[in-house]
């Protein structure tokens, strides 16, 4: 309870600090999605008040742009490139080859809340295509195989 | 100012930080710690040098020489070897892909790669420190917005522009000056001018790269595009997937800040300006100009219809003026050479030069510029060193999702924006993507529409129901279920959508359907009317065979994640169509070249 009283305080802070600017709703949205990890419907109504816009108005961005997530993402977040360099590389392969090691479908999570698997867009790394991303990481020229011992290194993180 | 011997030049762009550039540097640094060699030799992180291929790159100046593919085990042996000894490292030294020589004491310009290069909008990336606002400086930085702010009225810089012929590098090949002009003309109590650094084209890179780079170069630009339109006030937008280059970004801001360079009074003269991120969350039509003003004033990054034009009323509903990341940094370069320099390159009606993100089934994959008018063989063969493992070329992406895909036939082809619309593509953002036999070119069309399918905002009913309607149809082609009559539809979609579409990203979705359709109608034919796909891609319609070449190893039974291959030891084994699920694992393991796709 106290760890989400200070993430509101830490929002509240960062609405005071986006007030009146031009354009505040995507900052704030941003910094929020920051410290939550997701921006779920009591940030969002936090964020309306604070900035004194609608509702409406905020789902309306927050589901509209694909960072935002309304629900709580795993702990390592995966994010395979399918970019059209990646993809001509075979991106696809490695992203069956995740779903079916981690056993969850593409923008699933974990059942232990430690992975979320995503297909993204271009990470602009296309020379090392293909390529994937963990929680910032980017692993290049990868193949199917390569994927299990990737995987077995975070599992083995704690 | 300290004098070094030597500077170890380490790749920190993208490409070479996930080959492990920053390691280098660290280590680098220790070892020229261990030698005493710190007050001689100095290592500066640059931005992207362009060949990707060969990262992480090191290149060590006054020799000039070019290491690739550097280890953190190789750095002891450079510095012992070439920063103490001066004896450069053979074995280490890039190898040519054209001539096959690793010579040490080539110069840069002479290699392969880089010889039908012109380096205008990448001039400094892979040659500064982007966090080090002195280093451009030394390079001519600032010393265009000087100039235009010192020595020129704002007419004349307007003039200036449209006279080098430069045209939107973001894809749609507007002439720049005229955009500055509309402007210009506009009557407000306040202007912006405004960056699209939301590159989203999949496959294009070269925006993040100039970003990292040269981060100042963009910000000079938009000085000097402020001071000729008239705004005070600038917002760049970049993509929040683009986290190396807003933090340069941020660091640049601050450091021209501090120098006087944006802030009151620049240069004694009554003109401020003032720069502003903003990051986008993650939305292709975000590209899109006025989606792109909407989302940074804070809304669903929706686009709507023109006129109004941004020139007249766009962010915030004032006059805007949005440019390219690319276009911006070829800016300070035509005030400080002139226009005359400038348009003496290119073709008749694209000046200047282009930067291309060679990727896909390419041997050099990275960043090239190049003057207009050079012709696709030169950039995919003499600099991208043609397809690797013999493959037999098939198709170049240009465009991206706008864009479309041409065959050996026309590579040819002079690249300029009107060649490649009349070839049935476009110049787009300058992402390259080469393909080879290996791929399904009705694959290729059903990835670009699944891209709009999810990227479309839906505020159009063309755009977000008629290209899911597409999908479909192509979805089916390549699952094997395809009908009669499919190839009509697609083409009936096609026009209504690109007549009907409300921006940009819409009325041109169909392009990589349309452009395969004209090239490779055959595939789509093969793949509908005899159930096969010519490249052994598509899952539905191949099938894994062993041939009399089998030496019954076991090997491909062991492997097979779903049992469908039996078989005694040493005699030929089978695989079971009804159980194969086709991923292909048996044809890897496989040692004697005995599994092959029909």
């Amino acid at each position: 309870m106290d760890q989400s009283k200070e993430k509101f305080a830490q929002l509240q802070e960062l609405i005071d600090s986006h007030k009146g600017q031009k354009g505040a709703l995507m900052p704030v949205l941003q910094g929020a999605q920051g410290i939550f990890g997701c921006v779920s419907e009591d940030v969002q109504k936090f964020i309306a008040e604070g900035l004194g816009v609608t509702l409406s108005e905020v789902y309306g961005v927050a589901t509209f742009y694909a960072q935002f997530s309304l629900h709580p993402k795993g702990e390592y977040l995966i994010s395979v490139c399918l970019g059209t360099a990646c993809y001509v590389k075979g991106s696809q392969s490695v992203l069956d080859k995740l779903s079916e090691v981690l056993e969850i479908p593409v923008g699933g999570t974990t059942p232990d809340g430690k992975f979320t698997l995503e297909a993204t867009r271009c990470l602009g790394a296309c020379g090392l295509a293909p390529v994937m991303m963990i929680n910032g990481e980017v692993y290049g020229r990868l193949t199917p195989d390569a994927v299990p011992g990737i995987i077995a290194k975070y599992k083995a993180k704690d | 100012m300290e004098i070094y011997r030597a500077h170890v030049l380490v790749c920190g762009g993208t490409g070479c930080s996930s080959s492990g550039s920053a390691t280098l540097i660290e280590r680098f640094n220790e070892k020229i710690a261990e030698n005493g060699l710190e007050k001689e030799v100095k290592v500066i992180r640059t931005g992207c040098f362009g060949l990707c291929e060969a990262g992480p790159v090191v290149i060590v100046y006054p020799d000039g020489t070019f290491y690739s593919r550097v280890k953190p085990e190789n750095v002891d042996e450079i510095v012992t070897e070439h920063l103490l000894k001066g004896r450069k490292v053979e074995h280490l030294v890039y190898t040519d892909h054209a001539t096959h020589e690793q010579d040490a004491n080539k110069a840069l310009d002479d290699i392969t790669f880089y010889k039908y290069q012109k380096r205008i909008a990448l001039r400094n990336c892979g040659v500064i420190d982007p966090e080090n606002i002195d280093e451009y400086l030394a390079m001519d930085g600032y010393l265009a917005l000087e100039k235009a702010l010192t020595k020129m009225t704002r007419e004349e810089v307007i003039d200036e522009i449209l006279k080098s012929g430069l045209r939107g590098r973001g894809g749609g090949g507007f002439p720049t000056g005229l955009k500055w002009k509309f402007t210009y003309n506009s009557v407000s109590d306040q202007k912006y001018v405004a960056c699209n650094a939301d590159e989203g084209d999949p496959g294009a890179f070269m925006d993040r790269s100039i970003l990292e780079g040269d981060p100042h170069a963009i910000i000079e630009a938009m000085a000097i595009a402020g001071y000729a339109i008239g705004a005070s006030e600038g917002y760049i937008y970049v993509r929040a997937e683009y986290p190396i280059a807003v933090k340069r970004l941020t660091v640049a801001i601050k450091q021209a800040e501090e120098y006087g360079l944006l802030g009151d009074n620049i240069f004694g003269t009554d003109f401020s300006f003032r720069l502003f991120i903003r990051l986008g969350a993650g939305a292709f039509v975000c590209g899109e100009e006025t989606a792109l003003m909407h989302s940074i004033e804070g809304k669903r990054g929706e686009p709507t219809t023109r006129p109004p034009f941004p020139a007249v009323k766009g962010l915030f509903a004032k006059p805007t003026m949005l440019n390219n990341v690319e276009t911006y940094a070829n800016v300070a370069q035509i005030i400080l050479h002139g226009a005359d320099w400038y348009n003496s390159m290119g073709t008749e009606k694209s000046k200047g030069t282009k930067v291309f993100a060679l990727g896909g089934k390419i041997n050099n994959t990275g960043l090239v510029e190049v003057p207009m008018g050079t012709t696709l063989r030169t950039i995919i063969y003499d600099i991208g060193g043609g397809c690797p493992n013999g493959k037999k070329f098939k198709a170049v992406q240009t465009g991206g999702p706008s864009g479309g895909c041409l065959p050996e036939s026309l590579l040819d082809t002079p690249v300029d924006y009107d060649n490649l619309i009349a070839a049935g593509s476009m110049m787009g953002s300058g992402g390259m993507i080469v393909m080879d036999e290996d791929n399904c070119m009705v694959d290729i069309a059903r990835f670009y529409l699944d891209f709009i399918v999810d990227e479309s905002c839906g505020k159009c009913t063309p755009c977000r129901v008629g290209t899911k309607r597409m999908l479909e149809i192509l979805n089916r082609i390549v699952n094997g279920k395809g009908k009669e009559g499919d190839i009509e539809k697609l083409e009936e979609l096609a026009q209504t959508i690109k007549s009907t579409a409300l921006c940009g990203l819409g009325q041109t979705a169909p392009n990589p359907v349309l452009s395969t359709l004209h090239f490779f109608r055959d595939e789509y034919e093969a793949h509908i009317k005899e159930k096969r796909c010519p490249a052994h891609h598509c899952k539905a319609l191949l099938q894994y065979v062993i041939t009399d070449k089998c030496r019954g190893c076991t090997a491909c039974a062991r492997v097979c994640p779903a049992q469908a291959i039996t078989g005694e030891v040493k005699k030929q084994h089978v695989i079971d169509p009804d159980k194969c699920r086709k991923c292909g694992a048996c044809m890897e393991k496989c040692r004697f070249g005995a599994i092959t796709k029909m």
